[in-house]
């Protein structure tokens, strides 16, 4: 499985010229996001909720296999552990609901932190199924750990605190956190340790001659994009009050991956286009056949094949062919 | 540059994403005009065959008495849970916060269901589990807005079948079971009578779900050289175990007992003799010589051309009892304090049950619980008939509730087995 990600972009010229257009974009983008709660039906902004919060989980996938070059199948059992230490320690231990999220996001950092060790000396298909194998011994241990776990049955949570008990008020506490976090990673992918991450994607012997510790920068890649996908965990466990051994199973993590590829690989931003395409369309389809899985597959093939480079990359190419003078820049 | 183009498409993605949302449909309410039932079924995923028969056994209910209670239409708007309790709570969201559902029904996997407990705890929605067993969901962690209607909690009838197998002088059991929480709490009623009562247990074994080889347990088992075999088994690993136990030669030398989802016509309609004899208690034998339960099983049998399994039957009898509420309280479903008093204080007496249940102060019905064994009928199919029973068997057995509350709930570790 080979995913080639979207050529980036950023040169300082063009940076230079987009610079005020950016910031109105990106203006308008977050005033849009902050305006749905007025339009938006209770029911519906707990979808645009778990859009965001994917939308993150997909990120952080995303800076691995986007930037790093390295895809990985274990980021739903790390999503999940810090769902599964917050939970338990707010509801089985009654501990305090912000200390347990904080918890559950060092819980995630550090369990990538073991997987990192594991897995960044391989790459291309060992990589996918070392992650896979690692994701799957913490489902393994999230299923017959039952005394803490729950085992099948799952840890159920106390709710959220009163303060962003509301749909409305939660959602404004996720874009809360969102948001930043986004220009967080947006910066950590965009800065000169990203670049050498990109470096590292597409020439790993080259890096390594030039003198780059490629494990050590891939070690500190995959553990930032573990405590990323912690921060999704953590607010999943807000938004769905319930954790079980399904939060942590492959198909979490496979989910995550292709609202990443669905959006766009190496592209970021795209993973909020991705998660709503994907989350949308579950919930519309499902409403009108119970053939929906079917459905979804056959769009991922779909999309595989006649957009092999996500949503947004496809728009990306699509406009610059449309213009090329002003987007030659981008035909490498 | 392209990163200002990309923005302009993910805002426009954005904007193209909030219209469909807002396009979709957004059913309006009409007050007054008809009840709204959300029904979940896992119509995909590892359980979708029994999830099909939830659905039949509940509709086959409401088209008998023309879609209406108390006066009102009954619509029922069915959505898969697909086996997975995330997707179970969203679909939970939609019914209650979308389409408006005036309460919720069903569920098959017991972490789908207190998924969606844990839910409907927070707003209260009424909420009815004829098959969730969970015994803590009416016990230690009861919510007052779920109900069990037409269901049973997982202890509850594996202890009149310990008693029974006291009664026929059996006084050493091995247990083979599911690893997972409804195979623990089923193997610990049984265990926990059956050693209180004097009986020994020799050993449990427990397996992953989905087990295709049982000969490992089954040759520790027959070491073990037990009275008695008690079997905690649903679906598919239910059928290879039965099939094994008689190609292992065990059958017709170690009696095989059950629990109820052991010979559950879900796993019993496929197999052949090997299922003959094997004795399981419920509080429904679709074999019984009771005229509700034949009408029920015949109408039943004629619409889906199968014997209907508990799936089907739990779901049916919640129905009428939950139609029997509506109709006391002239479809005022919206007051939920009284529709839910009004459901607890009902009693049924004349469902496919055959024998009057009412529920008990925690939100689970006392059954007239019978030991069944499985035999070949008239037709030629294997079918559960009662061979004794044991009237008004509630989920805490002779104990005091709150003293019985007060022990741990069954897990592996804890089977509540008195030491000798």
């Amino acid at each position: 499985m080979t995913i080639l990600p979207i050529s980036s972009e950023t040169t300082a010229a063009g940076a230079r010229i987009a610079r005020s257009q950016l910031w109105l974009w990106i203006g308008l983008v977050l005033l849009a996001l902050c305006a749905l709660p007025l339009v938006l039906p209770s029911y519906q902004l707990s979808i645009a909720t778990e859009i965001l919060i994917f939308s993150l989980l997909a990120m952080s996938i995303d800076v691995l296999a986007g930037f790093g070059g390295r895809t990985s199948l274990g980021h739903g059992a790390i999503f999940g552990i810090s769902a599964y230490v917050a939970i338990y320690w707010s509801a089985s231990l009654d501990g305090n609901i912000w200390i347990g999220l904080l918890l559950g996001v060092l819980a995630a950092t550090a369990l990538a932190a073991v997987f990192a060790l594991l897995a960044i000396r391989t790459s291309g298909v060992y990589f996918l199924l070392l992650t896979l194998a690692l994701g799957m011994i913490v489902w393994g241990v999230c299923l017959r750990w039952t005394g803490v776990t729950g085992g099948e049955n799952g840890l159920r949570g106390i709710g959220r605190p009163a303060l962003i008990a509301g749909h409305a008020s939660f959602y404004y506490a996720v874009l809360a956190v969102v948001a930043p976090v986004t220009w967080v990673m947006w910066r950590f992918v965009h800065s000169p340790f990203g670049l050498t991450l990109r470096g590292i994607r597409e020439s790993e012997s080259r890096m390594r001659s030039l003198g780059y510790n490629v494990p050590l920068h891939l070690f500190i890649a995959f553990v930032a994009s573990g405590f990323f996908a912690g921060i999704a965990g953590g607010l999943y466990v807000l938004f769905n009050n319930f954790v079980s051994p399904s939060t942590v199973q492959l198909s979490q993590s496979v989910g995550g991956l292709l609202m990443a590829i669905t959006g766009g690989i190496g592209t970021l931003l795209g993973s909020f286009v991705g998660a709503a395409a994907i989350i949308i369309l579950e919930n519309a389809v499902s409403a009108f056949t119970a053939r929906w899985p079917t459905v979804l597959g056959l769009t991922f093939i779909l999309i595989m094949v006649f957009a092999p480079e996500g949503i947004v990359g496809r728009a990306r190419i699509l406009l610059a062919r449309r213009n090329p003078s002003k987007h030659s820049r981008l035909s490498k | 540059m392209d990163r200002r183009q990309f923005l302009k498409t993910s805002g426009l993605a954005v904007a193209a994403g909030t219209t469909g949302i807002l396009a979709a449909p957004n059913i309006a309410r009409a007050e007054g005009a008809s009840i709204r039932i959300g029904l979940m079924a896992p119509q995909t995923g590892v359980v979708a065959a029994g999830g099909r028969e939830i659905i039949d056994g509940f509709t086959l209910f409401w088209e008998s008495v023309g879609n209406q209670a108390g006066g009102r239409k009954v619509e029922i708007l069915v959505e898969d849970d697909a086996s997975n309790p995330d997707t179970a709570l969203q679909k939970a969201r939609r019914l209650v916060e979308q389409a408006k559902a005036d309460f919720l029904f069903g569920n098959l996997l017991a972490n789908t269901g207190l998924a969606v407990a844990n839910y409907v705890k927070g707003n209260g929605t009424p909420y009815f589990i004829p098959v969730i067993a969970a015994d803590d969901l009416t016990q230690r962690s009861r919510i007052k807005n779920v109900i069990r209607a037409g269901g049973y909690s997982a202890s509850q009838f594996s202890r009149p079948l310990a008693d029974w197998a006291l009664k026929q002088g059996y006084r050493k059991v091995a247990m083979i079971a599911q690893d997972y929480t409804f195979g623990h709490e089923q193997c610990g009623g049984f265990a926990q009578t059956f050693t209180e009562g004097g009986g020994a247990v020799l050993g449990q074994f427990w397996h992953p779900l989905n087990t295709s080889d049982f000969s490992p347990y089954l040759g520790q088992v027959a070491s073990l050289k037990p009275d008695v075999v008690f079997a905690m088994e649903t679906g598919a690993d239910s059928a290879r175990l039965i099939q094994q136990y008689a190609s292992f030669g065990l059958k017709g030398q170690i009696p095989l007992l059950g629990a109820q989802n052991a010979t559950d016509q879900s796993v019993i309609r496929t197999l052949g003799a090997e299922c003959e004899g094997i004795v399981t208690s419920a509080h429904f034998a679709e074999g019984a010589d009771l005229p509700a339960t034949q009408a029920f099983v015949k109408a039943y049998s004629d619409k889906f051309s199968k014997i209907p399994s508990l799936y089907a039957f739990s779901h049916y009898v919640g129905a009428m009892w939950v139609a029997k509420a509506i109709n006391a309280i002239n479809g005022k479903v919206d007051d939920r304090e009284l529709f839910l008093d009004t459901v607890l204080k009902t009693d049924l007496s004349d469902s496919p049950l055959g024998k009057p249940v009412r529920f008990d102060d925690y939100g689970n019905p006392i059954y007239d619980v019978v030991i069944r064994k499985t035999v070949k009928n008239k037709d030629g199919k294997y079918w559960n008939v009662p061979v004794d029973t044991y009237p008004q068997v509630s989920q805490f057995w002779k104990y005091d509730p709150v003293a019985y509350m007060k022990q741990p709930s069954y897990s592996r570790d804890f089977q509540g087995i008195k030491k000798a």
